[in-house]
């Protein structure tokens, strides 16, 4: 006969079903930490990360805001068109000359990036002669060592390789948009095709394989230089940069520890 | 090319002024009024909630006719409070891999377990355990599609004996009490979605958790206030004034704290004046005058604080039809007052760029998923599902058990 159906054995097996489902979300997590260490999107096949620490270093005095770095990034990536889809773009800083008579050591700041600076700059707006100082300031993802877009994705589609990228799994992502708000350097968008982040990947298919990423295979000056840090070559530019440089980071004061180190930054840059 | 690309750069790109990122150039913030009504929605939830267990935990008898209802309005948002999340993302088909395989040290995944043990544990536990006697006696007398709803709702328990309902008081009055920090938890995780984001210095705050728990807590007792009032009304029943007054009581000091610490996070920002004040002055003067300083701190905050206080000082020369109706107004402003407040957050939060040098517009549309209509549909939609839950489960027709806290969900009809 089969035992009467009690209010103690309804909520012990509604309570055996509740811990049967909970065992669920942590067998799946553990299956897609081990996916996400031995692939990432876009890799060579037999690329092993955790032999790798990729960096990138700019050199803002080099660069002469000739966009093809955004250019090439937006072939090379398949970044969708239009004046608010970018992994990397350039930023033109100009600052007057100060008024006289006003006590201050520098004029105004004007900040620009039309289309991201892909297809070069304007004649600044104002007079040359009233420019106290004027350069351009690459950017693309800072490779933060604590990734604040890593840290909040609620369901790990965006992570850090153990190389250093920081990656988006397309396939992965919910399009919750959370990376994008968390990002402190508006790296990252919304790709309205595949409805999800994107982002900077250091051209991952590229650099797995041996190559450079776009964006520094075209710079003409050689302002972005590329790098692995587990496999310094002696004399390679990058070593050479580092010697030869006092190296700033992007908002340093939020603790990210970017990967991504410029030389010749303004205290205006942000 | 260079001129046709301006040209589709003027079109494209939303007034802005200053310079913002690149990617922070689209004509609407990523996050729009959906993600507005989801702390709102999850908000209201926490507050009814909190409402529902003054009686149950603190045992305020006076409230004792609004303890189902609240409970029932807390259930009708709670199931509606994930749908505007859903809407907006960009794949949600994808949704539940926030809950399969989700990463422990996101505010959002995290929001989902919460969600879901407030949900069954909490919310789905008190109402059965509380309504089950009298499931149980609906089952027996009701015929039809609501007897088929009652006994499949007693889940085949059907003891009524006295030992049984003894134990179904102490389960409803033990999930209280742990209901109690997991509604704190449930809307201190929505305020920590915004609150963990360093990046943004006018969500990145420490306070921000805090603050949505205690404006959530406002905003649902004037949901419960409005309820109550519309509820009575359609039923031509007379308010219970001393359960009304208990409840504006409450609603006052609630909203002192609430405004203590919201000005306590003014102050604090204005004070230490850090990086991106200047742009959030401008925000605060500029593009968020109507919200802010007319939606949330006159007509959410100082308007019913001094109504509500002054009820509180001066409640036996005021008429009961004038006291009716200043509750009543006071909960509306209120109401509106906290929605004021989660756009302020949510959209004043995106209407800068993160560069600082630089703000961006917001017009919001009609039409499409983040449209205002489709805003008001979310919005009038756990709305809907208490007309059906309170039909169900708050019918005049069906007699209430006795062993309830509450005598009666209903008000005694007048004289």
């Amino acid at each position: 006969m089969k035992p009467p159906l009690t209010r103690r054995r309804v909520l012990g097996k509604l309570g055996a079903a509740l811990a049967g489902l909970m065992t669920l979300p942590v067998a799946r997590t553990v299956k897609a930490a081990v996916q996400k260490l031995r692939v990432a999107p876009g890799a060579a096949k037999g690329y092993d990360p955790t032999q790798h620490r990729w960096v990138m270093a700019i050199d803002v005095n080099r660069c002469i805001g000739c966009g093809l770095c955004a250019e090439a990034c937006k072939k090379e990536n398949r970044v969708p068109e239009g004046p608010n889809y970018f992994r990397t773009w350039i930023e033109r800083y100009i600052i007057t000359q100060p008024k006289p008579g006003s006590a201050v050591a520098r004029g105004e700041v004007l900040v620009d990036s039309p289309n991201g600076g892909m297809n070069g700059f304007p004649e600044p707006p104002v007079k040359r002669e009233s420019i106290q100082h004027s350069f351009f300031v690459p950017k693309l993802c800072n490779l933060c060592a604590h990734s604040p877009c890593a840290q909040v994705c609620p369901v790990g589609a965006t992570f850090d390789a153990p190389d250093g990228a920081v990656l988006v799994d397309p396939k992965y992502c919910i399009g919750c948009g959370f990376c994008i708000q968390a990002c402190p350097y508006g790296c990252r968008f919304f790709n309205p095709y595949t409805r999800t982040a994107d982002k900077c990947s250091l051209c991952y298919h590229r650099i797995t394989r041996g190559l450079r990423p776009a964006c520094v295979e075209v710079c003409p000056t050689e302002a972005r230089l590329f790098g692995d840090l587990k496999n310094p070559v002696a004399d390679e530019a990058l070593q050479k940069f580092y010697a030869e440089n006092r190296v700033q980071a992007l908002k340093p004061h939020l603790g990210t520890e970017p990967r991504v180190v410029y030389a010749g930054l303004d205290k205006e840059v942000s | 090319m260079t001129n046709e690309l301006a040209q589709v750069v003027f079109e494209v790109m939303p007034q802005f002024e200053g310079f913002v990122y690149p990617n922070e150039a689209s004509p609407h913030p990523l996050w729009g009024v959906l993600i507005v009504l989801y702390p709102y929605i999850t908000g209201l939830v926490a507050g009814a909630f909190i409402m529902a267990s003054l009686v149950r935990v603190f045992d305020v008898k006076p409230l004792e006719p609004v303890y189902r209802l609240s409970l029932l309005t807390a259930l009708a948002f709670l199931l509606c409070a994930t749908l505007p999340l859903l809407f907006h993302l960009g794949h949600p088909e994808r949704c539940f891999a926030i809950m399969m395989t989700p990463h422990f040290s996101s505010p959002m995944a995290m929001f989902g377990f919460v969600y879901a043990w407030y949900l069954m544990a909490v919310l789905l536990l008190e109402l059965w355990f509380d309504y089950r006697q009298d499931f149980v006696e609906w089952s027996k007398t009701e015929t039809g599609w609501r007897g088929i709803v009652y006994r499949a709702f007693t889940l085949g328990v059907t003891d009524e004996s006295d030992a049984a309902v003894k134990l179904d008081l102490k389960a409803g009055r033990f999930l209280s009490i742990i209901g109690i920090p997991s509604a704190f938890l449930l809307h201190g995780y929505v305020g920590f979605i915004f609150g963990s984001i360093k990046a943004n210095p006018w969500w990145g705050n420490v306070l921000m958790p805090i603050i949505f728990i205690l404006s959530a807590i406002v905003s649902g007792i004037a949901l419960c206030v409005f309820n109550y009032m519309v509820l009575t009304w359609v039923r031509r029943r007379t308010v219970e004034m001393r359960c009304l007054d208990t409840m504006g009581m409450f609603l006052f000091y609630a909203l002192v704290f609430d405004a203590a610490v919201e000005a306590l996070d003014w102050i604090h920002r204005v004070y230490l004046a850090e990086e991106g004040f200047q742009v959030m002055q401008y925000m605060a003067r500029e593009k968020l005058f109507y919200t802010l300083s007319i939606g949330q701190a006159l007509i959410g905050t100082l308007l019913p604080l001094l109504i509500l206080g002054a009820l509180q000082l001066w409640r036996k020369r005021v008429p009961e039809l004038i006291r009716r109706r200043l509750y009543f107004g006071s909960a509306v402003m209120i109401l509106i007052g906290v929605l004021a407040m989660r756009w302020n957050v949510v959209i004043g939060g995106q209407l800068f760029s993160k560069s600082l040098r630089g703000v961006m517009g917001y017009k919001l549309e009609f039409a499409g998923v983040e449209g205002w209509f489709m805003g008001l549909v979310l919005l009038a939609l756990p709305f809907v599902i208490l007309v059906v839950l309170v039909k169900l489960f708050l019918s005049e027709r069906l007699p209430t058990s006795g062993h309830v806290p509450h005598r009666s969900s209903v008000p005694a009809k007048a004289g």
